[in-house]
């Protein structure tokens, strides 16, 4: 938070004084607001979890984003008011809508949508333009490829296209891995950047049948980090994939391949940076998650910098973590093309000075898009454009996902799933991608596939016990509100449909979900069988993908079911990471 | 880039030299060996345990003291339940044999290994775990029972971020 930051958020004060509440101006007038303070000898730009949104996107940021133990009550468990105040931001400022739920609505209709390749691409033109050539990198922290029904038909190969023209260097992965490895590998020939990971290797059978490794010797199937020479200084940058992509994702998309934190091994590549290869900065480009990297950050030394991801926390602040060597520094930097991260770098012999940190929101009204990247989004989208924009109906509400437990997209998509598929139960992944719709927008199958878009989007309808369903509960819930961050797996919740249930995070697994109810009533029994529908299932399932479900749905032009989601949370009071307390 | 290539070729280089002292090893003196399989029979008790105190008391007889010269590798979350890979390595001396335990399994020893004397005490097995479970190694080194244990879930899996 610059002094000319401030330019802006006085600009966003005088906006709400006025009744007409006018839109911010377009074009360079308030381009003010992404003047720098100059600091230091060395900027790099980092941006995460994309989602191959190419064009500016509405996204709401959490009203539920709970921590518990350790994490209660710390960044980036804080939502709205509470956030607003950790990080002295002012309520009504274009900050204020980007970082936080608040009066989303309201805010969406000031100041517009956030991110977009072509403004992205403009944004950091100017900010590395204004460093010394070679004085500047741009990294990604993975979720790149997945996420829209563009980047779905073309198998990620558009945001490669999409990538090397924005300059991006250096990224890690994780929905990378989603396509298998044969897409995985062709886009990475196309790729002119590096695809960084130290934590994949071969599994024991693959390495006996000479499976295709970066290093042999240790099984290491990709480059585990790249030196970068910035001025006279070299800079370490480390790629740390999604440890639990085979856990998370079918694991038949990689089947040669095994995860894991893995931070034994990075301790000894940071060392071997370090000692032998005299760097004077490390930095981990980290798909770990921000609870995880919060963990890592306290256990191995010698990292300056985690730029990390995969839990979409917009934390406008770095928070600095001590161990045995020293502080390490732990970022997120948002979702969907919404933020860019500036880290600007005092490099010393050996050693990093000072650091400055800011995550800029991307706002698309105040930046003039690239005409290059603008027509390359045009060109890979219009053959495409027509089967995309089929209008579909119309958003009753506010619809979005991103949420510890519901979203209103989630509950349309659950909606979906029991009249279309005659269920009396559904569940729907708790992914944290999903863009926002805005009530009275067109709703078009490219808005269903932001939701929906990934390789295994099959249905299925199957009789589940009342025992099974709770397991399933319990099980998830523990991959989100286990304490120890090592056993989370970054994902919120599993969302329900024709079910009501009581949470309580602080709880042990087996513990947290009681009083399992069905919509009319009865509760859910342990021996009982019942009929359920979900997708993006694990194992492999056979029936329409859920995309057509949901269009079906939408087009039937049924009417909207309105009712609150069946979640009722204990424990909770007092907890920054829910909007309404306290 | 040459310094990667370096380390790889210097890797399998050591990799062979253990290929050398493995081969080594098997040319002990069958003397020896054949006593101690002479003193080691099948601990058929310690199989049937349903508890870690109960097959520590059955096939130690003294109780284990968790040490952190005990290097345990295991994942945090298992990939697939139904082959864990776990490994031990530890830098304690005169180690005469290393034991796995997994706590929820209906049989809690999952195997013991003996350890004949001047063999690097590096053990790694992949086992099978029904549901989240701690997982418990013992090191036998010097007539004392040493430990290291962590929790390895099994989970149904399902994304997120």
């Amino acid at each position: 938070m610059t002094i000319r930051r401030r330019d802006f958020l006085t600009l966003a004060g005088a906006a709400t004084l006025s009744s007409s509440l006018p839109r911010l101006a377009r074009g360079a007038d308030n381009a003010g607001v992404y003047d720098l303070e100059r600091f230091g000898n060395a900027r790099i730009l980092h941006i995460t979890d994309v989602h191959a949104q190419l064009r500016p996107v509405f996204f709401r940021e959490p009203s539920v984003n709970l921590g518990v133990g350790p994490m209660h009550g710390n960044p980036p468990h804080l939502v709205a008011r509470a956030f607003l105040d950790r990080f002295g931001i002012r309520p009504d400022s274009a900050d204020a809508y980007a970082f936080t739920c608040v009066e989303f609505e309201k805010a969406a209709g000031r100041f517009g949508k956030l991110g977009g390749f072509a403004h992205l691409k403009t944004l950091i033109d100017r900010l590395r333009g204004e460093v010394s050539s070679g004085r500047s990198l741009l990294l990604d922290g993975g979720d790149l490829w997945q996420g829209t029904g563009l980047a779905n038909t073309l198998q990620g190969a558009d945001m490669v296209d999409a990538a090397n023209l924005l300059g991006i260097e250096a990224m890690t992965g994780h929905w990378e891995f989603t396509y298998g490895e044969k897409v995985l590998r062709a886009n990475l020939e196309r790729f002119k950047g590096e695809f960084l990971a130290q934590n994949v290797f071969l599994t024991e059978e693959a390495a006996f049948n000479d499976a295709k490794a970066f290093d042999p010797a240790s099984g290491r199937v990709f480059k585990p980090s790249v030196i970068k020479e910035i001025g006279s200084y070299r800079v370490a940058v480390i790629g740390q994939a999604f440890p639990y992509v085979p856990i998370a994702h079918p694991k038949r998309f990689t089947p040669d391949w095994k995860f894991g934190i893995r931070d034994e091994e990075l301790q000894k590549l940071v060392d071997g940076h370090r000692n032998n290869d005299k760097v004077d900065a490390v930095i981990l480009l980290s798909h770990n998650g921000m609870d995880v990297d919060l963990k890592l950050a306290s256990r191995v030394t010698g990292i300056d910098v985690i730029l990390g991801g995969h839990t979409h926390d917009a934390v406008p602040q770095p928070i600095a973590v001590t161990n045995a060597g020293g502080t390490t520094l732990v970022t997120n930097a948002g979702s969907n093309g919404k933020f860019l991260a500036v880290l600007d770098l005092e490099l010393g012999k050996g050693k990093v000075k000072d650091v400055r940190y800011r995550l800029l929101p991307v706002f698309s009204e105040l930046l003039k898009p690239d005409p290059a990247m603008q027509a390359l989004i045009d060109k890979i989208r219009e053959p495409h454009a027509a089967a995309l924009s089929e209008k579909l109906a119309s958003a009753d509400r506010l619809l979005y996902r991103r949420g510890n437990f519901s979203g209103s997209m989630d509950q349309l998509i659950c909606d979906a799933l029991l009249g279309e598929l005659n269920a009396e139960i559904a569940l729907s992944p708790g992914f944290r991608w999903g863009t926002t719709a805005l009530a009275g927008q067109p709703l078009t199958m490219e808005d269903v596939m932001a939701q929906t878009a990934v390789t295994y989007p099959e249905t299925y309808v199957q009789t589940m016990t009342g025992g099974q369903i709770k397991d399933v509960l319990e099980d998830i819930c523990d991959n989100l509100f286990n304490t120890d961050p090592y056993y989370q797996q970054g994902g919120d919740m599993v969302r329900v449909g024709g079910l009501h249930y009581t949470c309580n995070p602080n709880e042990t697994v087996g513990k947290r979900i009681s009083d399992v109810k069905l919509d009319n009533g009865r509760t859910l029994e342990a021996g009982k069988r019942y009929k359920v529908a979900g997708w993006a299932s694990v194992n492999e399932q056979t029936g329409a993908p859920i995309w057509d479900v949901v269009a079906r749905h939408l087009r039937s032009g049924k009417p909207p079911n309105r009712a609150a989601p069946g979640v009722t949370l204990k424990g909770v009071d007092g907890n920054p990471g829910i909007a309404g307390q306290a | 880039m040459s310094d990667v290539e370096f380390s790889a070729t210097r890797r399998l280089i050591l990799q062979g030299a253990g290929a050398v002292a493995l081969i080594g090893l098997g040319n002990l003196p069958f003397l020896t060996s054949a006593l101690a399989a002479a003193n080691d029979k099948y601990p058929e008790e310690a199989f049937k345990q349903k508890s870690d105190a109960d097959v520590i008391k059955t096939l130690y007889g003294k109780t284990a003291e968790p040490s952190d010269k005990v290097k345990m590798d295991a994942p945090e979350i298992a990939e697939n339940g139904a082959v864990v890979p776990i490994s031990v390595s530890t830098t304690l001396t005169d180690v005469t044999s290393v034991a796995f335990l997994v706590s929820e399994n209906p049989n809690v020893l999952i195997a013991k290994y003996n350890i004949p004397a001047g063999t690097l005490p590096n053990v790694a097995n992949r086992i099978k775990m029904a549901k989240t479970s701690n997982v418990t190694v013992l090191v036998e080194a010097g007539g004392k029972l040493y430990s290291a244990s962590k929790e390895v879930k099994v989970t149904v899996g399902g994304c997120g971020g």
